[in-house]
């Protein structure tokens, strides 16, 4: 058979998806770890939201914070 | 010719032909130079920031470098340095190396916005611009002072550096750029005074052909000498400092003491002891940009210990 043949030609095909896949590899390792950087680290953040944090309400209007119905 | 042959021999390329579009030794440069610009910049990025960003602006050089190697095909099919390059040799199609460059200079851009910031993205998109379109396509042709303009393109990385981690141009910036912009025609002029190349028979206008070697001396020296300024100024930043300084002077004074020599010859003794100083002072120019970045990689390196800058 003609087919089994082991060309030039089939090596560097097989060099060629390896590399690319190879790459592909990376590239899914890299945004994986850019992704797990950005989300980590962030700086001063507080671990939780949708509830009323007084530190971020200006101080002149604390006083008024809580007292109105 | 058969279609198998058409299919399979010579137009199939392997994966070192794509690797080889990209320009690895231009790309060696921009790393370095990029590096430099990120880890001279203030503030503290995380590394992987920092790498991932020194990563996608390289690989988006390495775009622009496909871009021109489709661009140029028919003149790299003339000229002896670039007829084995992969698309004059019949491995990569032309519209294959398009497709590539394009493919790349878009990821390296999206992912450099998405790494670092928008402003290092524009810019690293505009060097792909203007290395592909403005340099390759509208000015190598058409001037001999292609390399003049075309050496922003080089300019740009340890700018791009610089803005991915601080996320604006800043004078340190700026005098970064102006440093590889200025000492890009004296360095490349010198080679080509010695360069043998066939540049004029692939049509490409160099200043050693168009307007002859006195010319060409002239301009070196002149261009050497409106590049110490910047060189020196960058000293006095916030990337400078005494080191820094030392190094700049004593290679300013080497590479116009070169500018001189070459100024002063005329081909008479430049044939005599063939191009010698012309050599020397080319070798001298890859020394004295290597040695100001790393000059300001030691400055940075040196701050944590009460060393560095001023």
């Amino acid at each position: 058979m003609a087919f089994d043949v082991e060309h030039e030609l089939h090596k560097r095909r097989l060099g060629r998806n390896v590399g690319l896949g190879a790459v592909l590899v990376a590239f899914i390792a890299l945004v994986f770890g850019l992704t797990v950087v950005k989300v980590t680290d962030v700086g001063q953040m507080q671990g939780f939201d949708h509830v009323l944090r007084p530190e971020l309400v200006p101080l002149d209007a604390q006083t008024t914070v809580g007292t109105k119905p | 010719m058969s279609d198998t042959d058409t299919i399979g021999q010579a137009g199939e390329a392997g994966f070192g032909d794509y690797v080889a579009l990209l320009k690895p030794r231009v790309m060696s440069l921009v790393v370095f130079t990029a590096l430099v610009g990120v880890l001279v910049a203030p503030g503290a990025v995380h590394p992987f920031i920092a790498m991932t960003s020194i990563l996608f602006i390289a690989l988006g050089a390495g775009a622009s470098g496909a871009l021109n190697m489709w661009w140029d095909a028919d003149i790299d099919v003339i000229m002896k340095r670039t007829a084995k390059r992969p698309i004059p040799a019949g491995r990569v199609q032309p519209g294959e190396a398009l497709g590539f460059g394009a493919a790349l200079s878009g990821i390296s851009v999206v992912m450099l916005a998405l790494t670092a910031n928008m402003l290092a993205a524009a810019l690293l998109a505009f060097t792909i611009f203007f290395y592909a379109v403005v340099y390759s396509m509208w000015l190598k042709r058409s001037t001999p002072q292609n390399i003049v303009i075309g050496g922003a393109a080089g300019a740009f990385p340890p700018m791009i550096g610089w803005v991915a981690m601080t996320g604006s141009v800043s004078i340190e910036a700026v005098l970064m750029f102006m440093l590889i912009f200025m000492w890009t025609p004296p360095h490349f002029w010198a080679l080509a005074l010695f360069m043998n190349e066939d540049y004029s028979k692939a049509g490409v206008p160099m200043l050693t052909v168009t307007h002859g070697k006195k010319v060409t001396r002239n301009h070196i020296l002149v261009y050497t000498i409106a590049l110490v300024p910047f060189a020196l100024a960058a000293g006095f930043t916030s990337i400078g400092g005494p080191l820094y300084l030392t190094v700049s002077v004593v290679l300013n004074a080497g590479f116009l003491w070169g500018a001189w020599k070459i100024w002063r010859r005329d081909e008479v003794q430049a044939e005599a002891d063939k191009y010698a100083v012309e050599r020397q002072v080319f070798k001298f120019s890859l020394l004295y940009l290597f040695l100001h970045f790393g000059a300001f990689l030691a400055e940075a390196a040196l701050k944590p210990y009460g060393l560095g800058g001023w």
